[in-house]
């Protein structure tokens, strides 16, 4: 490699290794404004801003969705597994909705602990596969349940 | 052997003879491709236990998406090579690659809205860093081209725009881990995963086949772009305008 | 087939995406064969001014 390519080598080395470095830190010291949503046990813990609307992500649990009758309003309580916080809102749902299924939901939390959100957002996996095959999946962990 | 192979291809009359002689066969293998996924994406692939027949969106939006980001791979190691080693025949791959890579990185952002909207309830999300580092991606390639259209002399272009190229290249391994590295809206990969694809073998063949289509469809226009690429670079030389010539004839 | 057209209530989502995706594979065909004419009648344009003033250069001789 003759010396004027070997300069242009390192420069460009040189140039790349400097802006990837910048963005490294600046993703670093952004890290809490790139997450999209807060987890229940994180929101326990009080790292979720409690004077400005956030996100709060999880699971809905099964059983625990109740609707008022008459009205939009919808109950349901999501959770990390770990910790649980009931949430509470009058509104249009996503497809996906529903027990057992991921769900992001953006509004502020009461004195209480209670969620109000103003808009919920619907979640989904990886993971694709036909009915039929969702539906052996479940039977069989069905059946490795005591 | 492989460095004069190389040699022999970085040759702009070679290439673009190679590049004539290969286009038929892309564009009839990428557009074969593209039906048999499109049929299979459509038909074949049973609906989903979730999305029902709504999951088809994946067989488009997946490869546009993924040619989005490959296509600023290669313009960015063309870029590099070229800037490092003064070839004119990599630099005019960078150009030729960067109006397809943006095209394809527009499809897979108005796509993925068209898929949000009924799936989470939502065209876009601005905290989002999927998203949003997805939309960085589109804008790197307008700025590429923007440098390159208000750089007048193409030498200074081609060595500007590479260098942008190839600093551009760190937001793709930021957009593919983004969905592990922070909590997003978007779900995390489905077929790059360390314990095998996610997804069960009737849908996951035609979304292989779209992929390998829009692989194909893009190297097809490439070589085609680039052959114009080269005839505009190569005015002055002596085999283009020969080529001219016996084509008139 | 208008069970296949409804793609289950999905219908609107799923062909508008696949009909944007069709119309940009064929505009991004169109463009870079219009670029590779392009290019090709430019360079014509060249040779055909230079031939067209190489009899002038012969009679000078």
């Amino acid at each position: 490699m003759t010396p004027r390519r070997r300069q242009r080598m390192v420069l460009i080395a040189m140039i790349f290794s400097g802006v990837a470095v910048s963005a490294g830190l600046a993703l670093k010291a952004f890290q809490g404004n790139l997450l999209f949503f807060f987890s229940p046990t994180q929101v326990e813990a009080g790292e979720a801003p409690d004077s400005r609307n956030f996100r709060l992500g999880g699971m809905v649990v099964p059983g625990s969705i109740t609707r008022e009758t008459g009205s939009m309003t919808v109950n349901f309580v999501v959770t990390d597994y770990a910790h649980s916080i009931p949430v509470q809102y009058t509104g249009v749902l996503p497809d996906l909705f529903g027990e057992g299924q991921g769900v992001v939901v953006r509004g502020q939390l009461s004195e209480a602990s209670n969620f109000f959100a103003e808009e919920v957002l619907a979640k989904h996996d990886e993971n694709y596969m036909p009915p039929e095959v969702a539906e052996a999946l479940a039977q069989s962990e069905k059946a490795r349940e005591p | 052997m492989y460095l004069r192979w190389f040699h022999k291809l970085s040759s702009p009359p070679y290439f673009y003879r190679l590049a004539s002689i290969l286009s038929p066969w892309l564009s009839g293998l990428s557009i074969a491709l593209i039906a048999a996924g499109t049929y299979g994406g459509l038909v074949l692939a049973p609906p989903d236990y979730l999305q029902g027949d709504g999951f088809r969106m994946i067989y488009v939006h997946v490869p546009s998406a993924y040619l989005g980001m490959m296509a600023y791979v290669v313009m960015a190691m063309a870029a590099a090579v070229g800037f490092i080693w003064r070839i004119k025949l990599a630099h005019a791959v960078a150009v030729s690659a960067a109006p397809l890579g943006a095209s394809f990185t527009l499809l897979g952002l108005v796509t993925g809205a068209i898929w949000g909207k009924p799936m989470w309830g939502t065209f876009w999300q601005w905290s989002d860093a999927r998203l949003v580092f997805f939309l960085m991606l589109f804008f790197l390639y307008m700025g590429y081209l923007a440098l390159r259209g208000v750089t007048e002399d193409r030498d200074k272009a081609d060595r500007l725009s590479a260098v942008l190229a190839v600093v551009g290249v760190i937001n793709i391994p930021i957009i593919h881990y983004s969905v592990e590295w922070w909590t997003t809206l978007h779900q995390g990969p489905t077929i790059t995963r360390l314990d095998g694809p996610s997804i069960t073998m009737d849908m996951l063949v035609p979304l292989l086949v779209m992929i390998a289509g829009f692989s194909f469809f893009f190297v097809w226009l490439l070589f085609v772009r680039l052959r114009g690429e080269i005839l505009v670079r190569e005015q002055k030389s002596r085999w283009a305008q020969e080529l001219m010539q016996r084509s008139r004839v | 087939m208008m069970e296949f057209l409804r793609m289950g209530g999905y219908g609107a989502y799923v062909w508008s995406a696949y009909g944007i995706t069709l119309m940009v594979l064929i505009i991004n065909i169109w463009w870079t064969y219009r670029f590779y004419k392009k290019s090709r009648e430019a360079l014509g344009g060249i040779l055909g001014n230079f031939s067209k003033h190489q009899p002038t250069v012969r009679k000078i001789s």
